[in-house]
């Protein structure tokens, strides 16, 4: 088994008197495909804000391990733009691009963490800004290519289809370096060939070296691609393991398909 | 088909009905108190009714087509660019174009009166404080309705520097934009988790307090009655008429133009420049990717600020004198329509929106009393048929340079 890079320990967050996460405790190795999944409203999404540091979590600990140096990091309290540049970034369930920038550009926002130009640099522009610059365009288009949109490098990013703004989100999120992707549901809204691309996308994701952590509701998409697989169910986890002992187990039937459908199977 | 239908005209006929409820008792009614008589003046309501009638139709009608050819801008594969844009790209226009451009703004002194000149150089002032106002609105979206406060704190600055310490005008020039600068930080501070309508309210109110300020401490700004005897710029210690330091004046303001184009353009272009874009689109998101939004939006506060301190010092050294009454809401609000006038973002936008704004009421002139009306006309007119303003900002193109011994490439070959 390869190193542990994200563990979490008794995970909880109140909203108010209610309990959105319940003492969760999860965890992802270095190269690992892991999905997280659970009915609607299970909490998967608050899950995420909490790891990216959107929401600081009521209790419980969150420890990130750099695979490359070993640092360990707790990640409590820490600002979300920090977080990402640990090498822990995210996509969006509800697409955030910035439409009113070029696909290009979105990507080239990806790299902002890794490079250091500032006022300095943007009006006297000496020679390594301009060198930053042009890496960042030069990582930013590979990056498209690798995800299929650099015909569209161009064009403003409100302008691309369903399918290809997901993508662009991953590619986006892919440009901060990070040893660990969190993707929330990559492939809502999309058609069975863009879901097939996604999954071939996401197997070559985690073959470039980094680990992925994802949200979603197609459980094909889940079986297929995932090595472990986490249930949550009211803010608990209910399940974990392979996607053949979850897909087994009559606690996540129960809570996908409720009491009664397990009753009549078992009778 | 018809472009009014009978909708259009009941519609029409209903607003010249509320022009002439609304207009009445100013246009009809005339009451004479000396001989306890009123005059009612009927045909006035008449001519109210036909004209609100007749614009209100002709409003329509052109909205009508806007909203057509808005259609078929959506339909069309690529944005349409201005024709100004596309002016400028033929090579056939452009170097004759801005050729004759330079050559009229570097001769303008030369060829006009002084008191054209004069009225120039106001003009360019404000395509700098416009341009300033636009990294903080047009780039980084923070909606900044106090941003009259750095100005004055430039030309205080300048204006107490001088009386207290007889600092000149060429060193009081930094000083001004950086404590401006240092103001605009203080700003950004505690709006840092404003936004929108929020950050707009406090703005409003840190422009008002430092007005209220300026007015009530009498013994550090002298109040009201302002500071009067300020020097002009000196040009290594020349001895200068009144119409050649006019002169002076507008040269230095072009070449700060100049200076603050060259800036404002760069930074737009730089990786600064991205996260304000992209700080505007979605703020979220933005720290998601690893954007610092506090740091990069105190830079943003800072740089927008000392360009206002800038020129709140030539503003000092150009009227000899300050008073709070150069620095209430108004100015911001001109200022700010600049930006939104010409177009968000867009530095062209800027100076033609600074143009229109500062030259319109004057050579509006002739209309005497009705030379505001016609300027709130126009304003609104502009509105409602270029809600984006004049020019649009757009987005660079950026050019992938496939290095040499990348392997990805010799993999290809």
């Amino acid at each position: 088994m390869m190193s542990k890079i994200l563990e979490v320990n008794g995970l909880t967050m109140n909203f108010g008197g209610i309990r959105a996460l319940d003492h969760l405790d999860l965890d992802v190795h270095a190269g690992e495909i892991v999905a997280l999944i659970g009915p609607n409203g299970a909490g998967k999404t608050t899950f995420f804000n909490c790891l990216t540091g959107i929401y600081v979590p009521t209790e419980g600990e969150i420890r990130l391990t750099s695979p490359l140096t070993g640092k360990q990091t707790l990640l409590a309290g820490l600002k979300p733009n920090k977080i990402t540049e640990l090498g822990m970034a995210r996509t969006f369930q509800n697409i955030r691009l910035f439409s009113q920038m070029t696909v290009l550009e979105n990507v080239m926002i990806g790299r902002h963490c890794r490079t250091r130009s500032l006022i300095f640099g943007a009006i006297f522009r000496p020679r390594r800004t301009r060198d930053e610059e042009q890496d960042t365009v030069d990582r930013s288009y590979r990056i498209l290519e690798k995800v299929g949109l650099s015909a569209q490098a161009d064009e403003f990013a409100g302008k691309l289809s369903y399918g290809s703004q997901r993508r662009l989100e991953i590619a986006r999120a892919l440009a901060t370096d990070p040893f660990l992707l969190l993707l929330d549901e990559p492939a809502a809204g999309m058609n069975p060939q863009e879901t097939a691309d996604l999954v071939d996308l996401i197997r070559r994701i985690r073959d470039d070296g980094h680990a992925v952590l994802l949200i979603e509701h197609d459980m094909k998409l889940v079986m297929s691609l995932s090595d472990r697989v986490f249930v949550l169910d009211y803010g608990e986890k209910i399940a974990q393991g392979t996607p053949a002992e979850i897909g087994v187990n009559a606690a996540v039937i129960k809570a996908y398909l409720g009491e009664d459908m397990l009753d009549e199977e078992s009778t | 088909m018809t472009m009014i239908s009978r909708q259009d005209v009941k519609r029409s006929l209903l607003v010249s009905l509320w022009f002439v409820f609304l207009s009445f008792p100013i246009m009809v009614i005339q009451v004479n108190p000396v001989e306890r008589t009123v005059v009612w003046r009927w045909s006035n309501m008449l001519t109210v009714a036909v004209a609100s009638f007749l614009l209100s139709l002709l409003v329509r009608v052109w909205l009508f087509r806007q909203e057509k050819r808005l259609v078929q801008v959506q339909l069309s594969p690529s944005p349409q660019p201005s024709i100004f844009h596309d002016l400028l790209k033929q090579q056939k226009f452009r170097y004759p174009l801005v050729i004759a451009g330079s050559v009229i703004v570097l001769a303008f002194p030369l060829l006009f009166s002084s008191y054209q000149a004069n009225i120039m150089t106001t003009a360019l002032m404000y395509i700098v404080l416009g341009l300033g106002l636009n990294i903080v609105v047009g780039l980084a979206g923070l909606l900044d309705l106090g941003y009259v406060a750095f100005y004055a704190v430039g030309a205080y600055s300048y204006a107490l520097l001088n009386l207290h310490f007889d600092l000149g005008f060429w060193a009081a020039l930094p000083v001004g934009g950086l404590l401006a600068a240092l103001f605009g930080v203080l700003l950004g501070f505690p709006v840092l988790r404003l936004r929108g309508d929020y950050l707009a309210i406090v703005t409003l109110g840190f422009g008002e307090i430092i007005r209220l300020i300026l007015e009530n401490w009498s013994a550090f700004s002298k109040g009201p009655s302002g500071i009067s005897n300020i020097p002009r710029p000196g040009f290594f210690g020349v001895e200068m008429s009144l119409d050649q330091a006019m002169t002076f004046m507008y040269y230095l303001m072009l070449g700060l133009l100049a200076a603050t184009i060259f800036v404002v353009n760069r930074l737009q272009d730089s990786r600064l420049g991205r996260a304000w874009v992209a700080l505007r689109e979605d703020e979220t998101a933005c720290q998601a990717m690893g954007i610092d939004k506090a740091g990069t939006k105190l830079i943003a506060f800072a740089l927008g600020a000392f360009w206002a301190g800038l020129i709140g010092v030539i503003f000092a050294a150009k009227t000899t004198f300050v008073n709070p009454a150069s620095f209430t809401f108004m100015e911001s609000a001109i200022i700010l329509s600049i930006v939104v006038l010409g177009g968000m973002g867009s530095i062209t936008g800027v100076i033609f929106g600074a143009l229109i704004l500062i030259l319109l009421p004057e050579y509006l002139r002739p209309l005497s009393e009705y030379r505001m009306l016609a300027f709130g006309a126009i304003l609104v007119a502009m509105m409602i048929f270029k809600p984006e303003g004049f020019i649009t900002g757009s987005r660079r193109v950026y050019r992938f340079q496939a290095q040499k011994n990348s392997p990805i490439l010799k993999d290809d070959e």
